[in-house]
């Protein structure tokens, strides 16, 4: 499991490989802050390549989520299977984030 | 050329596993436990989604919540798959707690933004049932958490 940061154009994409739980969350979490912290305000999370994501991984997201809010940024998510659609909606999350079906529509719709 | 039964009545597996309080054991629990689950032909939402997200969630709160990560304690996982259902118990060896009470509606407005109290909605969402006991009738510590996956 791993985390792969590449800015396209002014968007910080993050591509999360395997598991988001909560064993490695904080690893995320720090990647995405220190982005913050350079300056970046437009987050794309790709979950393209992952498992599943546990209440721990679900809940960095959230926090992140609001961290980039305040500092007047945004973070949208794209590429969630069935199973992750699920999960997101089971705990009304995906009433939270902008979720896009799929890599491109995410980019373009920043 | 040998035969295969034509379905699997009959075929169970039953699976001990003993870990340090380490959440960096989890994904091998969950390994290891939805592997007879694929053989089995679980499906795959089940595979994917139910079991391991669970699966963890039971495993987590044993480690950080129970054991509170002391390298001292262990949390023992047993397991029993067939045909029709998954039963996993994860036992701790933490303070006892109230499942009910700590249940918290993960999709209530007032929580829907708060980090963490997600896992044992979830838990309840995807099993079939999800019980609390005592691991020894006798101490004052220790959780049994069962978790049961009927097959639809």
């Amino acid at each position: 499991m791993s985390f792969s940061i590449k800015k396209q154009g002014e968007i910080v994409v993050v591509d999360v490989e395997g598991q988001l739980i909560v064993g490695n969350r904080q690893e995320l979490k720090q990647k995405v802050l220190d982005e913050l912290e350079r300056g970046e305000k437009k987050f794309l999370i790709d979950f393209a390549q992952t498992g599943y994501i546990d209440s721990s991984g679900l809940g960095v997201l959230v926090s992140l989520s609001k961290k980039i809010r305040e500092q007047g940024g945004e973070l949208r998510l794209a590429n969630l299977n069935d199973d992750l659609r699920t999960l997101f909606e089971l705990t009304k999350l995906d009433t939270l984030f902008q979720i896009s079906d799929t890599r491109d529509r995410a980019l373009s719709s920043f | 050329m040998t035969a295969t039964p034509s379905n699997d009545a009959g075929f169970r597996v039953s699976l001990q596993v003993d870990i340090p309080s380490d959440v960096a054991y989890i994904e091998r629990v969950v390994d290891l436990v939805r592997h007879p689950c694929a053989e089995l032909a679980y499906n795959a939402h089940h595979l994917a989604l139910n079991v391991p997200v669970a699966l963890s969630e039971a495993l987590s709160n044993a480690i950080l919540r129970g054991n509170h990560e002391d390298p001292g304690k262990r949390v023992r996982i047993r397991a029993d798959v067939d045909g029709q259902r998954l039963i996993v118990e994860i036992a701790d060896e933490g303070d006892r707690f109230d499942l009910e009470a700590n249940t918290r509606d993960a999709t209530d407005a007032a929580n829907i933004e708060r980090e963490d109290g997600r896992g044992l909605f979830l838990m309840r969402k995807l099993m079939t049932g999800v019980e609390r006991f005592d691991a020894s009738p006798n101490g004052e510590t220790g959780n049994v958490v069962r978790l049961t996956l009927t097959r639809a």
